[in-house]
């Protein structure tokens, strides 16, 4: 296995100078942050033990804190107590394997941390298994001051990748709408929370935002104008352009696969109905739906060929799929009389949606080759679900005390988490996809 | 052209049973017809038919009637049942001083928003809101209006007039409003 390369290093960096430079960056938004609270976790918790890397105490940033909160966070580990060995093991042959399993580790992660000529650091460790005693995995990465965090979530990744067989997603990115009085900003986050920054600022409502399938551009939905506009925002220069602005409402923007087209819902001949445009807003928008009722909400399957959708043509609410190049809907949700807001999950098995009982919303998902529905939380006001790339968690917005917070809940509904950002009512989250793998 | 005719003669009803007195009206609409072609589009002889000498309305002297409290156009808001765009009777005068305002003054542009209460989908709600404003559109355009000088667009939830989480707020919600370009 190799280090990052220097062109994915590249991309944060243009990330990093965007938000320093974005014009509508609001001013002191610096400190801005999420805080994460778990609640509930894994049926089985694998433990590990992370031992603090070698020469880590001297970072601005330091490792493994960082990796072990991130394994924590997931609800899917227990970290073992990795004081008091002497010596305190970084290298394979320093390890002890039989004290490891006495406090009952499966696995052990050591590393170093070494300074390099260029100025960089040069981050290596290992991920030891302690009943076969053998090496899991082992990685070196290089990085800057500013990258230590991001080298800890990608660390984080390798472990959880080995160690459950599913992909990390701690080193990718979340987007979300804060609103702090008349003020709306758009921003975005780690996954962790940590080093939120506004990349919109607005004194109108701003929803929807729906991350490029490249993790380079947002598109959302801004009311700047008066009126819903959808905007495409480029990431790494700051520029946006207004891609569906015609007469009446522009909304829900949803990414086809290849980052090439958007599905938005358009008013412009008559009631809300899905077209199709280019992403960069050329040529003139083809009409998906031909429907006398509200069809909405759309969102590609990952293969690109179909698009589940809202539509109230029968009545109610609920989840049809329709093939992307047009032709007759099917409604595929049938619990219920209030069905909304679907997301396919990126393994394409299942989809994620909103699903109202006895006047409560909750979070469900469906199962494509079974139909089976299952109701992952029960929040009552719970909106805007969008999944992982790993498709395990469930990214969604609910209200405690009042307040609209971001929460988190497992695919399989076992694990729950909360973010509450530090001022103000977060909601519309997003979660990034996998880049820089 | 039957179906106008008959819509022209519900309005007419309409009006006569309105609080509002319908010479008040007419006089509104055409002593604000000056002042709304000057800031619409100045070059343009106003479109409407109306005799130029019909009396001001009782308290519209040289005033905006869009403005005016006492006049029925000052009212821009109707609002709807839950889950629901049938325009109610009694919000029926209010659109028809709108719709006759708009083809007696046939530069005037308006903009109808709709909104509907917070519970949901965000998007969703947006197409509910849009709905409400088509409807109030519609019966626009059944009476006189033309569907150029209107444009419907939704506000959706995002922007509630009552902030409570309670039914009286969400009835407060539910509701499309009439804008002019000028307010």
């Amino acid at each position: 296995m190799r280090s990052l390369s220097g062109k994915e290093f590249t991309l944060i960096n243009k990330l990093m100078r965007f938000f320093v430079t974005a014009l509508m960056l609001a001013a002191g938004t610096a400190g801005a942050s999420l805080t994460i609270e778990i609640v509930g976790a894994g049926a089985n918790q694998i433990p590990v033990a992370i031992v603090p890397f070698r020469a880590e105490e001297g970072l601005a940033q330091r490792i493994t804190p960082v990796v072990a909160a991130d394994l924590a966070r997931s609800g899917l580990f227990k970290t073992v107590d990795p004081g008091g060995m002497n010596p305190v093991p970084h290298e394979p042959e320093q390890l002890n394997y039989a004290q490891w399993r006495a406090r009952g580790a499966e696995a052990v992660v050591i590393g170093s941390v070494t300074k390099a000529p260029d100025g960089r650091y040069d981050i290596r460790f290992r991920v030891m298994d302690a009943v076969k005693q053998t090496q899991i995995a082992g990685f070196v990465y290089f990085a800057t001051e500013n990258q230590l965090r991001l080298t800890a979530h990608k660390i984080a990744d390798v472990i959880y990748e080995k160690l459950t067989g599913d992909t990390g997603v701690f080193a990718t990115r979340i987007a979300y709408v804060v609103k702090r009085g008349p003020r709306y900003e758009l921003h975005v986050a780690d996954a962790d929370g940590y080093g939120a920054q506004s990349v919109l600022s607005s004194n109108e409502p701003i929803i929807s935002p729906a991350w490029s399938p490249d993790g380079t551009r947002l598109a959302y939905v801004s009311f700047e104008q008066k009126k819903p506009i959808v905007y495409v925002q480029s990431l790494t220069t700051g520029g946006r352009r207004a891609v569906a602005a015609f007469r009446g409402s522009n909304s829900a923007p949803a990414w086809s696969p290849d980052g090439r087209r958007l599905a938005v819902t358009l008013t412009r001949d008559g009631n809300s109905q899905l077209y199709l445009i280019n992403a960069d807003g050329s040529d003139s928008p083809v009409r998906l739906t031909q429907s006398a009722a509200i069809d909405t909400e759309a969102n590609f399957a990952p293969d690109g060929q179909s698009i589940l959708f809202t539509s109230d043509r029968g009545g109610g609410p609920q989840i049809y799929r329709v093939s992307a190049s047009g032709g007759a809907a099917q409604r595929i949700t049938f619990e219920g009389s209030y069905n909304v807001s679907p997301r396919h999950s990126p393994d394409g098995k299942s989809f994620t949606f909103i699903q109202r009982n006895n006047g409560r919303f909750n979070v469900a998902v469906q199962d494509f080759a079974t139909r089976q529905v299952q109701v992952l939380t029960d929040g009552g006001i719970d909106e805007s679900p969008s999944f992982a790339p790993n498709s395990k968690v469930i990214l969604y917005a609910t209200q405690v005390g009042g307040r609209g917070i971001l929460a988190a809940v497992s695919s399989d509904g076992r694990i729950k988490q909360r973010l509450t950002a530090d001022v103000g009512d977060a909601r519309e989250p997003a979660w990034s996809p996998v880049v820089n793998k | 052209m039957k179906r106008l005719l008959l819509a022209a003669m519900a309005l007419a009803i309409l009006a006569a049973c309105s609080s509002t007195p319908t010479k008040e009206q007419d006089g509104a609409a055409v002593e604000d017809r000056s002042g709304a072609t000057a800031a619409q589009q100045p070059a343009k002889p106003p479109a409407a038919t109306g005799p130029t000498a019909t009396p001001l309305g009782s308290t519209g002297v040289g005033g905006n009637p869009l403005k005016d409290p006492s006049n029925i156009l000052s009212k821009r808001s109707v609002f709807f049942e839950l889950d629901s765009n049938i325009v109610k009777d009694e919000f029926k005068p209010l659109v028809s001083a709108h719709a006759r305002y708009l083809q007696q003054n046939r530069a005037m542009k308006m903009t109808i928003q709709g909104n509907a209460d917070e519970r949901g989908s965000r998007e969703y709600n947006l197409a509910l809101g849009q709905r409400r404003a088509d409807a109030v559109k519609q019966m626009m355009q059944l009476l006189g209006a033309q569907s150029e000088q209107i444009e419907t667009v939704s506000f959706g939830e995002e922007k509630p007039r009552a902030a409570g989480h309670d039914e009286a707020s969400w009835a407060e919600n539910r509701r499309a409003d009439i804008v002019y370009p000028n307010d």
